[in-house]
């Protein structure tokens, strides 16, 4: 189906363009149900990218593009399970959210996130699987993770790792601390800067332009300069499983779950 | 004595004219009257805003000032003076 509304995301194609748009209140946090819908867009790629030469990946919730996964679920399913079946669902959980960014990741189209406000975690490791960012000047990216004893687990590291320098990636993973669109320019991560409100419409015109180029060509200058990390991913998701039985992590996640402070998106 | 009390007059303006300058971005981002501001306000609870807000004004002011600053800096700071001395110690 070329076009399709669900609970927590939304698409249709335009002008040769899939636009994938995120929708679920608060900020577009990825839970089972949001998985779910982004596995139906998978599965439907197949057919889609038959009439697109591009996908754009955006936020319909005006306070961010994706201010990560569901941490609430994450923390509420966790403790009426025994260890064993914790560690097991939240492994099933990854390796279908890891198909997901796989399948978007590879898929042969050009892929553009249209970012603006809060691209926090698993929102950051979304945009990392585009080929371009195009950042509202009001976006702001964090890896927050450590701050409950854990790593991105969507692919993140291995994707900054494929992009940028091991220095800045320290920076962002170890001290937490949010960058915004010009920092995140500067360092080689966002496209392009644009004002506010502007991401998608730029990210449009950015499309039909890609329109413009000779779809075969485009398709193999991606698989040339955007390898899959698969060995990095595996190992991303087996350090997660095995960080996330730890003791500080359920404190981590119970204190932010039921945090009353001011900032507690701060690490 | 005096060069001292001059440079003191020129950090104190400085700082004075930083902590006006939050306030105005603080009032035309959040639409709120800019007399209803203060230096020494709690700018959670004047602006009633959420940390996601916060990062906004984050953001506004590093854009506005040409700085970076970690948002682990704002952790314990509440009021728009505190905030402006933050700031200061960046420019």
């Amino acid at each position: 189906m070329n076009s399709f509304q669900g609970k927590t995301v939304s698409w249709r194609v335009s002008d040769g363009t899939i636009e994938l748009s995120l929708n679920r209140v608060p900020c577009n946090e990825i839970g089972s149900d949001t998985l779910v819908e982004l596995e139906k867009f998978t599965a439907e790629l197949e057919a889609l990218q038959h009439e697109a030469h591009a996908l754009i990946i955006s936020s319909a919730r005006k306070e961010g593009f994706c201010a990560g996964a569901d941490l609430r679920e994450l923390y509420e399913r966790s403790p009426a399970l025994a260890p064993a079946q914790r560690v097991a669902s939240v492994r099933d959980f990854l390796e279908r959210i890891h198909r997901v960014m796989n399948a978007l990741d590879a898929a042969p189209l050009v892929t553009i996130a249209a970012v603006h406000g809060v691209t926090f975690g698993g929102g950051f490791e979304l945009a990392l699987v585009c080929d371009l960012i195009i950042a509202d000047r009001m976006a702001r990216f964090c890896f927050p993770e450590l701050r409950l004893g854990l790593i991105p687990a969507f692919g993140g590291i291995p994707r900054l790792r494929r992009d940028l320098g091991n220095a800045v990636i320290r920076d962002l993973l170890l001290t937490g601390r949010s960058i915004n669109a010009t920092k995140a320019h500067s360092i080689g991560l966002v496209s392009q800067v644009v004002g506010e409100g502007d991401a998608l419409r730029v990210a449009r015109t950015t499309a039909s332009q890609i329109g413009k180029f000779d779809r075969q060509t485009a398709i193999a200058a991606k698989q040339f300069i955007k390898p899959i990390p698969h060995e990095e991913l595996r190992h991303e998701i087996e350090l997660f499983c095995d960080l996330f039985m730890r003791p500080a992590v359920e404190a981590g996640l119970r204190k932010f779950v039921q945090s009353t402070e001011a900032l507690p998106y701060l690490p | 004595m005096r060069i001292v009390a001059v440079w003191q007059d020129v950090v104190m303006n400085t700082l004075d004219q930083t902590t006006n300058e939050i306030l105005q971005l603080a009032a035309a981002h959040f639409d709120v009257p800019r007399e209803h501001l203060n230096a020494g306000d709690d700018f959670f609870k004047t602006l009633g805003i959420n940390s996601l807000q916060a990062l906004a004004l984050l953001t506004r002011l590093e854009q506005h000032f040409h700085i970076e600053l970690p948002d682990y800096e704002l952790q314990g700071v509440s009021d728009f003076r505190t905030l402006a001395e933050r700031i200061q110690s960046r420019l």
